[in-house]
């Protein structure tokens, strides 16, 4: 691993102050970027330990639960509140990783995991987010793991977390900290699409902490369900993912919150597929139709056809046991 | 690794007084050293400004308590858990499988919740506890965990063991042992390349099924 110096900072300021300067990279959990440093593909000159900061709380706060971005992924699956009135997020952590790396990654760690794309790993590759400019490997080379939606001629990665999907599907909030104070950005807005910069994975500056992620009330509870595929029965990336949440009164779905993992450069939140749920009942007619809908501008590659159809599969899966049908 | 930090020392600190080769050695793990480090560093190294070069290198102390012994190390910040243990300690019980978090052979547990050590940066641990497979047995009398996997022959080469246990042990303890499948879901971060895992998880069914105090 190159050598770095390394800083543990004991007020948000001071990491403020820190994360400013050129060449620094946050450290919460490590999990992931010890990994990508002992790979050579982060090399920072400078770590920045904000694990002194009082960020690690899961609070009710009015209208919903406030998430502290240090609070351990472990930690928010088993939380009481949570499990109660999230559990479609406490399932979503609970299929990421291992129990090992639960205890480690943090929830703002989490958000800013790298992709897995072997191209980006490998620095001895072409990767236009890792070295912009030099290509993408995965465009033509073996891409059976990549998006199907929302992919640039730049870059076709995916965002590898779990946590994330069932964060888009329950219209969180990011609230990040700057030196002019602090802004809050809708959770689906935090990641980005590749486009022509796909170095940039989402949308916090360089300069930015983020401190929390809030989830309003909802009444998905009874019926929600985070649907998992991938290519062993546990520890492994998602081939596909889907979180599907309903409200059903009588039958009837009165809303419905849908999104994807592993399909596209951030988590893949099906609005239009939600909107067709609405006011239809609860049945597998309407969830195949909603599956055709949130299908609609798909696009495979060479190895990865297969997810045009196992992705409606899985949504009509996912809403199948949310529904409490299965 | 130690030896390498010495010879990575610009003073003359290393051990390598008098041998030609160590020398050279010494020479080139500078150099390399020096082409792996930020900018400032390099500058003040050309300027043969050995302080700030000495800054980069600085090793940082912490202080952490071991299986019930408190150690107090100097580290790199580079350096892992794992390695800390390995190299600096002597505490090999620990195994480096993968050393990229894929496998979880370095489990050990910090302040009793369960981690993987080469993912860890030691300095990240200062003021806390650990406890690695050194630490389960009481003197002569085992862990019930590491009966039951003796009993059950959860292993067969071996290399995989320590981590399997330690998970195994937190696995009980947070109460992920309720099924076999429960056991399957949280222990799926330890590989078994022997293939071991029906009896690793009849290990453990009997250990929760006993009662005793993990």
């Amino acid at each position: 691993m190159k050598q770095f110096q390394y800083i543990r900072p004991i007020t948000q300021q001071s990491v403020l102050a820190a994360i400013a300067q050129p060449g620094t990279k946050i450290i919460a959990g490590g999990s992931n970027l010890v990994d990508l440093m002992k790979h050579g593909v982060m090399t920072p000159d400078k770590l920045v330990d904000i694990n002194k900061l009082p960020l690690r709380n899961v609070s009710t706060v009015k209208n919903g639960v406030h998430i502290g971005s240090l609070a351990l992924n472990s930690q928010v699956a088993e939380d009481k509140q949570v499990v109660a009135k999230f559990p479609l997020l406490s399932q979503a952590l609970n299929a990421g990783a291992s129990a090992q790396l639960r205890n480690m990654a943090t929830v703002g760690g989490n958000m800013m995991q790298r992709t897995r794309c072997p191209y980006f790993y490998d620095v001895a590759l072409p990767c236009n987010k890792r070295n912009p400019g030099s290509g993408c490997g995965a465009l033509e080379g073996f891409n059976r793991m990549h998006a199907i939606f929302g992919m640039s001629e730049q870059c076709i990665a995916v965002h590898p977390s779990d946590m994330a999907v069932a964060m888009a599907a329950l219209d969180a909030t990011v609230i990040i900290a700057g030196k002019k104070g602090e802004r809050r950005l809708p959770f689906v807005d935090f990641h980005r699409l590749p486009g022509n910069t796909p170095q940039l994975d989402n949308n916090l500056a360089k300069d930015e902490l983020i401190v929390a992620v809030e989830i309003p009330e909802n009444n998905y509870a009874a019926h929600s369900h985070y649907l998992k595929i991938r290519d062993r029965a546990s520890y492994a990336f998602a081939l596909v993912s889907v979180a599907a949440a309903l409200d059903i009164d009588n039958g009837t779905i009165r809303s419905a919150r849908l999104a994807m993992g592993g399909v596209a450069h951030k988590p893949w939140r099906l609005t239009a597929a939600e909107k067709a749920l609405v006011g239809k009942p609860a049945n597998a007619a309407s969830f195949e139709q909603a599956a055709q809908v949130a299908m609609q501008g798909a696009k495979a590659f060479k190895d990865n056809a297969f997810k045009l159809k196992l992705a409606p599969a899985a949504i009509i899966e996912a809403l199948t046991h949310a529904a409490g049908l299965a | 690794m130690d030896e390498q930090y010495n010879e990575g020392l610009p003073d003359g600190q290393g051990q390598s007084a008098g041998n030609p080769r160590r020398d050279f050695l010494k020479k080139s793990t500078l150099l390399t050293a020096v082409a792996l480090t930020p900018g400032v560093a390099v500058k003040a190294a050309e300027n043969h400004v050995d302080e700030h070069v000495a800054a980069v290198f600085e090793k940082l102390p912490v202080d952490i308590e071991i299986n019930g012994v408190k150690h107090n190390v100097l580290v790199e910040p580079r350096v892992t858990l794992l390695d800390l243990l390995r190299e600096q300690l002597n505490l090999t019980g620990t195994k480096k499988g993968c050393d990229y978090g894929q496998c979880g052979a370095c489990t050990v547990h910090v302040d009793g919740h369960r981690v993987n050590s080469c993912l860890t940066l030691a300095v990240m641990v200062d003021g806390k506890k650990v406890t690695t497979i050194e630490g389960l047995a009481k003197g002569d009398e085992l862990h019930p965990m590491q009966e039951a996997f003796i009993k059950h022959d959860g292993f067969q080469c071996g290399y995989c063991t320590p981590g399997q246990i330690m998970s195994a042990v937190a696995c009980v303890r947070e109460g992920h042992a309720g099924s076999e499948m429960e056991i399957r879901e949280y222990m799926s971060g330890n590989i078994c390349r022997c293939g071991a895992y029906p009896n690793i998880v009849n290990a453990i069914m009997e250990v929760k099924a006993g009662g005793q105090q993990v």
